[in-house]
């Protein structure tokens, strides 16, 4: 079952998903498998031995017109360190020459904003982040690179995201992070939630490298401001 | 440690499958599990192993292997696999028992895609977020979220001592007929009569698939509206219709959100017959609503639960 509020990128929606996605999960209605929000909707997997499409429409529209938590609660803000010179940045050129402006101006529009989290997934952990600025809005590729590389930050349409793990893409590279939004063997495997901020720092090779060769853990501490 | 089942020549597609993930989704990870929930349940039934534990499952050819342990029962569901042990021809659908060093090697089948090799007592695998299931993309499950390759020796747990009769089973019954999909959620991005003629038409399995999703090539299903959709989630069944207008059903290794059109969804009951279909296999399609879908869901398992029930002692064993 699907549930949408709207058909558009805004933190307005998105919100309203995310307050519909905790207030379900307080309720803890019988039959619920899994929910997964995305930018104006919620997907919610049921066991229909358990529960019917009916009881849960009803539980759903009792839950709206009660009213969803306006608070979004536990969101972190990052602030997420990438280098962006050769030979991390395969597409500044290209993004630099299409929107008219230097590699510098990109990158500092770039990191000039805040964004937020829309939702998670496609790959394991990747985060949608909304907020790029106008003038960095670029229409996709018309060929997918078959592998961009974990960490590539990277830009396409109106978003930007952050790569978990080797994946197809017809968005644009603009650096490399030493984060993973992944990371398998920790107790947390997925960095970014729904709602969380994201800011970006520019650092160079050397700063790049000095942040790869640190724990996980360093790195973490380093990058979170705040959950 | 108990021995191992050894990977001699294994098939180009084999992987450890279970249940698949629940609960990850929300964070980009695929459900996976075996795309014959159906017959990895009964392959693990036949070998007294509960429903859902984790097996060896293999597309078109299963290869060869080598049983490294003193005794062990395993049972081949899916399809009709051609088996042998040491050279002697084996039946899929009934459990063996076989010794240390012998050679197992799993052929084709003609009615069926994919098949199960289970092991009693499974395999000793340490499960990622909660199950053993092979997700390739995400490097989870099974043997470092890999395909087996030659030379990989899959550890074994031991297994209730089993003695007495073989167990033989029945194929599950999967009447042919159109496959049953409820309408929607993009149902705006289709005029009715696209969708008339969608379920009027015939459609071609093809080449071109895997445990994501499967291409299939009949008339093309036009789009009223564009086919760019803002993400949102999917599930296994989806049938999305991206822009050359040839659907794509998605599978149990499908990404957790998309941004095409999504013309319906194949109910869940029928997932396991449909990603049996063999390439060049026609399929039709029919609407149902909700509550339809879910009568056939409680049907479904029902008569899962019936033909578990009716294994059966092999006579003589």
């Amino acid at each position: 079952m699907t549930v949408e509020f709207g058909d558009a990128i805004a933190p307005e929606l998105n919100n309203a998903v995310i307050g519909l996605d905790i207030a379900l999960a307080a309720a803890e209605p019988d039959g619920i498998i899994e929910t997964v929000p995305t930018y104006r909707s919620l997907l919610i997997c049921y066991d229909p031995l358990e529960t019917s499409f009916v009881q849960l429409v009803s539980e759903v529209r009792g839950l709206l017109a009660r009213g969803l938590p306006a608070q979004i609660n536990e969101t972190a803000t990052w602030r997420v360190p990438f280098v962006s010179d050769p030979p991390f940045a395969d597409d500044l050129p290209e993004v630099a020459h299409r929107q008219s402006l230097t590699e510098d101006e990109v990158i500092s529009l770039f990191t000039s904003v805040e964004y937020q989290v829309y939702m998670v997934g496609f790959a394991p952990g990747m985060p949608y982040l909304g907020g790029l600025p106008d003038a960095l809005h670029i229409s996709r590729k018309e060929t997918p690179r078959p592998q961009v590389p974990a960490g590539a930050v990277m830009i396409g349409g109106i978003q930007a995201c952050i790569v978990p793990t080797i994946v197809p893409s017809a968005w644009y590279t603009l650096g490399r992070t030493p984060l993973r939004p992944f990371m398998p063997d920790r107790q947390d495997p997925f960095l970014f939630r729904p709602g969380d901020r994201v800011r970006f720092r520019r650092v160079d090779v050397g700063e790049f490298e000095r942040l790869a060769r640190l724990g996980t853990q360093a790195l973490l501490s380093m990058v979170r401001a705040a959950r | 440690m108990i021995g191992a089942l050894i990977a001699i020549a294994p098939g180009p597609y084999v992987t450890i499958q279970d249940q698949g993930r629940r609960g990850w989704r929300r964070f980009g990870i695929a459900v996976a599990g075996a795309m014959d929930l159906d017959s990895l349940a009964l392959a693990n039934a036949l070998v007294a192993n509960p429903p859902y534990a984790a097996a060896l499952e293999f597309a078109h050819v299963g290869g060869t292997w080598e049983i490294a342990t003193k005794a062990c029962r395993i049972a081949i569901t899916g399809g009709s696999f051609e088996v042998w042990a040491d050279g002697v021809a084996l039946a899929p659908w009934r459990s063996h028992t076989l010794r240390y060093g012998q050679r197992l090697v799993i052929g084709g089948a003609r009615d069926a895609v994919w098949g199960y090799l289970a092991i009693a007592g499974s395999f000793d695998i340490m499960p990622r977020l909660g199950s053993s299931a092979t997700h390739i993309r995400s490097a989870l499950g099974g043997i470092n979220g890999c395909r087996l390759r030659e030379g990989d020796a899959l550890p074994l747990r031991a297994a209730r001592l089993f003695v007495g009769a073989e167990r033989q089973v029945a194929p599950p019954s999967r009447p042919p007929g159109p496959l049953r999909l409820v309408l929607g959620p993009q149902q705006e991005f289709f005029t009715p009569e696209t969708v008339e003629a969608f379920l009027a038409s015939t459609y071609r399995v093809t080449h071109r698939g895997d445990r994501m999703g499967m291409w299939l090539e009949g008339p093309k299903i036009a789009h009223a509206r564009g086919y760019n959709v803002l993400s949102d989630g999917l599930v296994p069944g989806c049938v999305q219709v991206p822009g050359a207008g040839q659907p794509v059903v998605l599978l149990m290794d499908c990404q957790t959100v998309g941004g095409y059109p999504k013309l319906g969804t194949i109910i869940t009951a029928d997932l396991p017959r449909f990603a049996q279909i063999r390439p060049g296999g026609e399929v039709t399609f029919t609407a149902i609503d909700i509550e339809a879908a879910h009568q056939a869901y409680r049907h479904h398992h029902n008569m899962l639960t019936r033909t578990a029930q009716l294994i059966v002692d092999v006579p003589g064993t």
